[in-house]
Formats: structure tokens, C-alpha cells, sequence
């Protein structure tokens, strides 16, 4: 079946299975590979994208569910260079340690200042309680997230 | 985990979801959100030959006053039932659940239909539908028929819907003066509850529905009759597992979930203000 998404920005047209896994045509159709898929179940947010602006775990999603949807994925996120404030902040406050988590973090993360600007700690933790760091001890990315909301308030 | 093969049908109206329903009888799955449905046709367990996809039946996603009651398109996503004043307003206990359901993820994607239809005794929102005494509207090939929330669970996963139909509103009472308690205890972010109890207590009338403590999501009757006699929080609760069936998991056995129900259910009423 015919799935045509704009991700970042690009449109991709592809003939998949029905059954192809939205963050399989992300990866393997796309070629898009800084998401990841961590648990495959729907539990780290490892692979965690936005759809039309909103976080979703795209390992629980099928591709055809996205067809005619504009997606951004981590590689949308920088202009050039330069990085996405976000992405900046989780730099500044060494919000990572292995890495493997940073795409959906990031992601989830600025969905999660789209919904709620000035966010408290709490608001934070729990706003991000659908992605897990093996890693961090989650303390530098909450740290990176009010950062981000402090500098673009 | 990758489902098994199936065939994708793309419903754009409810008809024709309903008419791919009547094609395929029980050969075929709606497909909502996809966040109950999908993981467990990944594990399959669930290995539907024809998906029908109602995701983008924008005109089944509402939430509109109704007169006496809340409707709610049952395409309706968490997010915006959590977030929407008509539900806060008029139906706290259930815009407060519905923010403890998964995460914010799932909330952006699942629906409460799909949460409901799922029959999960596990899931947080069939107990506020309990508690506050819904009504869920289902439409069939012959039209619409209204299901009082006691009737619609039948078992583990089993709902009174039949094969061609499909649950297209969830009719929620007004309740702008209820007091309120939902409780849900878990062990790790995001999980589902061990056990949860929604209360609400409306005027001199009190609702109790029950999270994971049977193979269907239950009312807690006896909780019930007791606090409209005048029970206070604790003496009430105290008949909070009674005529229960609770499951036994990794998580908890049978006797330490009838504890939880007690120990949640008088929290639920105090924070009810009972
Ligand atoms: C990581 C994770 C954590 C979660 N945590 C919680 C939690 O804590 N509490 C909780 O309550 N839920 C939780 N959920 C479940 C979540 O709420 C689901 O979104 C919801 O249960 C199902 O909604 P859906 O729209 O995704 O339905 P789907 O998965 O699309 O459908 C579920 C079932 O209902 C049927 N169905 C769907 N819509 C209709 C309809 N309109 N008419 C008839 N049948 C229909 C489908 O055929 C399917 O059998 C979690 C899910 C995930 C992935
Ligand atoms: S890979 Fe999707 S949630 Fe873990
Ligand atoms: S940095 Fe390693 S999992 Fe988060």
C-alpha cells in the first residue's frame, strides 16, 4: 500500500505492507536513522516522534496510520549547524551519557514544553514519564528542559 | 515483533466503517489509536485478517454539552478529553483519570472508544464510567442503540458490542457539584494500576467503580449502599473487595489487591470529601 509523508519537511512515498511499523518505514524506508527503537513495546519512548506537531511512539504505530501526515523526526530538528534550542540545552547541561535515548527525549521533550511553556520540575518528570534513560539518572534532563524553557520564555 | 499480515481497509466515514464490519464479521478489528490493539497484534495475540482503520473519523471526535450530559465522540483523543474545560467543568473525575492514563505519548494517540471498547479491567476509564453511571451509544447496521455502562462488560476483554458495531459516543452525567477521588497505584511511571478506584459523590448519590479488581472493570456496590446510608470514608471502604474477584500477576495477588481497594477506596472518598 502507497504511504506518503512529509518528514521534515521531505515527502517520501513508499509501496509498503500495511502491517510495516511506522518506525520501520522512519528507519529502513526513509533512511532516517537517529530515531531508535529501544524496547519495541511501547514502554522507553526510545522512538518517540511528533505527527503533526504531537509526541507519539512511532513502534506502536503502522506507517499507513501516518499516511498524509507531516512527521519530525530528531533530523529535523537543527537548522544546519545550528542546533535546535532543545537539542542546545540537552548539549549545555550534559542531559546524555550513551545517547541512546537523547532522540526520543528530545523530541518528547519539546512536545512537551509546546503543551506547557514554563513547566515546573515535577511537570517535567512526569511530562517525560513515557520515555526512560538507562544512563542519566534523568537529573541533567530535567535540568536541560527547564533550561530550555527558562531561555525561550 | 511485527503483526501478522492483514488487510487494511481506511474507513472515511462511520458507514463505511460499519459496512466493512458487516463484510468481514469477526475476521475483522477496528483499528482507534492502535495503542491497545497494536502491541498485542505485535505479541500476536491478536491476529485480526482485516483491520478497519477509524483513526480518521474526525466527525466521531467531540465533546459537546448535550443538555444533561457530557457527549463525547468515542474518537476523541486523551489529550483533548484531559484537557477540555466541558470535562473539567462537568466531569473532574474523569478529565483527572484520563491525565493518568499512559503517558503523554499515548494520551496524544489513544482514544477513550478505543479505551473503553477494549474492556480492559485494567484500564483506568472504564471504572469513571462505572462510577459516574454512562451511557455508551453503539451503531450497528440497524442504527443506534444506548447501553447503560452496567451492562456494557461482560468479561475479560469482552464488551456487549456485537461484530458490526461499533461504539460511536460515550454519554458522561453532569455532574458540575460532585466531589471527587481517583486513585491509581503502581509501582513504575506510566504503568497500568495494580489496583484504581474512581469515586464521585454527587448530592446524596455515590459512584465507585473498581481498576483490575475482577475480570471486568466492576462497581463496588456495597461501598455504594454504605456511603448513601451515611457511612463514613473508612467504614465504607471497608467492604471495598467484597463479591471481587481479583486477579493474581507478577505485580500482586488476590489478597494484597483486596488491601489496595480497601486502602484506595477510603482515599478516593476522603479526597471526595467523605
Ligand atoms: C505504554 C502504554 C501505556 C498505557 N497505559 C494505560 C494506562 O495506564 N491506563 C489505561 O487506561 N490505558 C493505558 N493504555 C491504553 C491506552 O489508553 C489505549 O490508547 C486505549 O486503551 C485504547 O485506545 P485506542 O484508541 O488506542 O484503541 P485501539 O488499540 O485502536 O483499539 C482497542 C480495541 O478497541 C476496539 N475499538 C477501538 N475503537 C472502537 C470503537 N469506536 N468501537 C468499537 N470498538 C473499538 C479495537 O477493535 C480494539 O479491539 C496504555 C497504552 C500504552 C501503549
Ligand atoms: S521503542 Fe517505541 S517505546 Fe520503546
Ligand atoms: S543517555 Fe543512555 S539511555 Fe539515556
Amino acid at each position: 500500500m502507497e504511504v506518503a509523508v512529509t518528514i521534515n519537511g521531505q515527502t517520501y512515498s513508499h509501496d509498503v505492507e500495511p502491517r510495516t511499523l511506522l518506525v520501520h518505514y522512519i528507519r529502513d524506508t526513509a533512511g532516517l536513522t537517529g530515531t531508535n527503537i529501544g524496547c519495541d513495546t511501547s514502554s522507553c519512548g526510545a522512538c518517540t516522534v511528533h505527527i503533526n506537531g504531537e509526541s507519539v511512539k512511532s513502534c506502536t504505530m503502522l506507517a499507513v496510520q501516518a499516511d498524509g501526515q507531516t512527521l519530525t523526526t530528531i533530523e529535523g530538528l537543527a537548522d544546519g549547524d545550528v542546533l535546535h534550542p532543545m537539542q542546545e540545552s540537552f548539549r549545555q547541561c550534559h542531559a546524555l551519557q550513551c545517547g541512546y535515548c537523547t532522540p526520543g527525549m528530545v523530541m518528547a521533550a519539546i512536545s512537551l514544553l509546546d503543551e506547557n511553556p514554563s513547566p515546573t520540575e515535577r511537570e517535567v518528570r512526569i511530562g517525560l514519564e513515557g520515555n526512560l534513560c538507562r544512563c542519566t539518572g534523568y537529573h541533567n534532563i530535567v535540568k536541560a528542559v527547564l533550561h530550555c524553557a527558562e531561555a525561550s520564555a | 515483533m511485527i503483526p501478522l499480515g492483514f488487510d487494511y481497509i481506511r474507513a472515511e466515514s462511520t458507514d463505511e466503517a460499519l459496512a466493512a464490519l458487516a463484510d468481514h464479521g469477526d475476521e475483522a478489528k477496528l483499528l482507534a489509536g492502535g495503542h491497545s490493539l497494536l502491541p498485542l497484534m505485535k505479541l500476536r495475540l491478536a491476529t485480526p485478517a482485516v483491520l478497519v482503520d477509524i483513526g480518521r473519523l474526525d466527525n466521531l471526535s467531540y465533546i459537546t454539552d448535550a443538555g444533561d450530559h457530557l457527549a463525547i465522540g468515542a474518537l476523541t483523543r486523551h489529550r483533548a478529553v484531559e484537557t477540555s474545560d466541558l470535562v473539567r467543568s462537568f466531569a473532574g473525575l474523569l478529565a483527572e483519570a484520563t491525565s493518568h492514563v499512559g503517558d503523554p505519548q499515548v494520551r496524544h494517540i489513544g482514544t477513550i472508544g478505543g479505551s473503553i471498547a477494549h474492556g480492559d479491567p485494567a484500564s483506568d476509564l472504564p471504572s469513571v464510567l462505572v462510577a459516574m453511571r454512562a451511557t455508551l451509544v453503539a451503531q450497528g447496521p440497524s442504527g443506534k442503540r444506548e447501553i447503560a455502562v452496567d451492562d456494557f462488560f461482560t468479561g475479560f476483554l469482552e464488551t456487549s458490542l456485537a461484530d458490526n458495531e461499533m461504539l460511536t459516543e460515550i454519554r458522561v452525567p453532569k455532574m458540575p457539584d460532585a466531589t471527587w477521588g481517583f486513585q491509581k497505584f503502581n509501582r513504575r511511571a506510566q504503568d497500568w494500576a495494580i489496583v484504581g478506584v474512581a469515586a464521585v459523590v454527587n448530592n446524596a448519590s455515590s459512584g465507585v467503580g473498581l481498576v483490575n479488581m475482577d475480570s471486568l472493570p466492576v462497581r463496588a456496590a456495597g461501598v455504594e449502599a454504605a456511603l448513601d446510608a451515611g457511612a463514613s470514608a473508612s467504614d465504607a471502604a471497608a467492604v471495598a473487595a467484597d463479591g471481587t474477584n481479583p486477579p493474581s500477576d507478577l505485580n500482586a495477588g488476590p489478597e494484597y489487591r483486596e488491601h489496595l481497594a480497601r486502602v484506595l477506596t477510603r482515599r478516593a472518598l476522603e479526597a471526595a470529601g467523605r
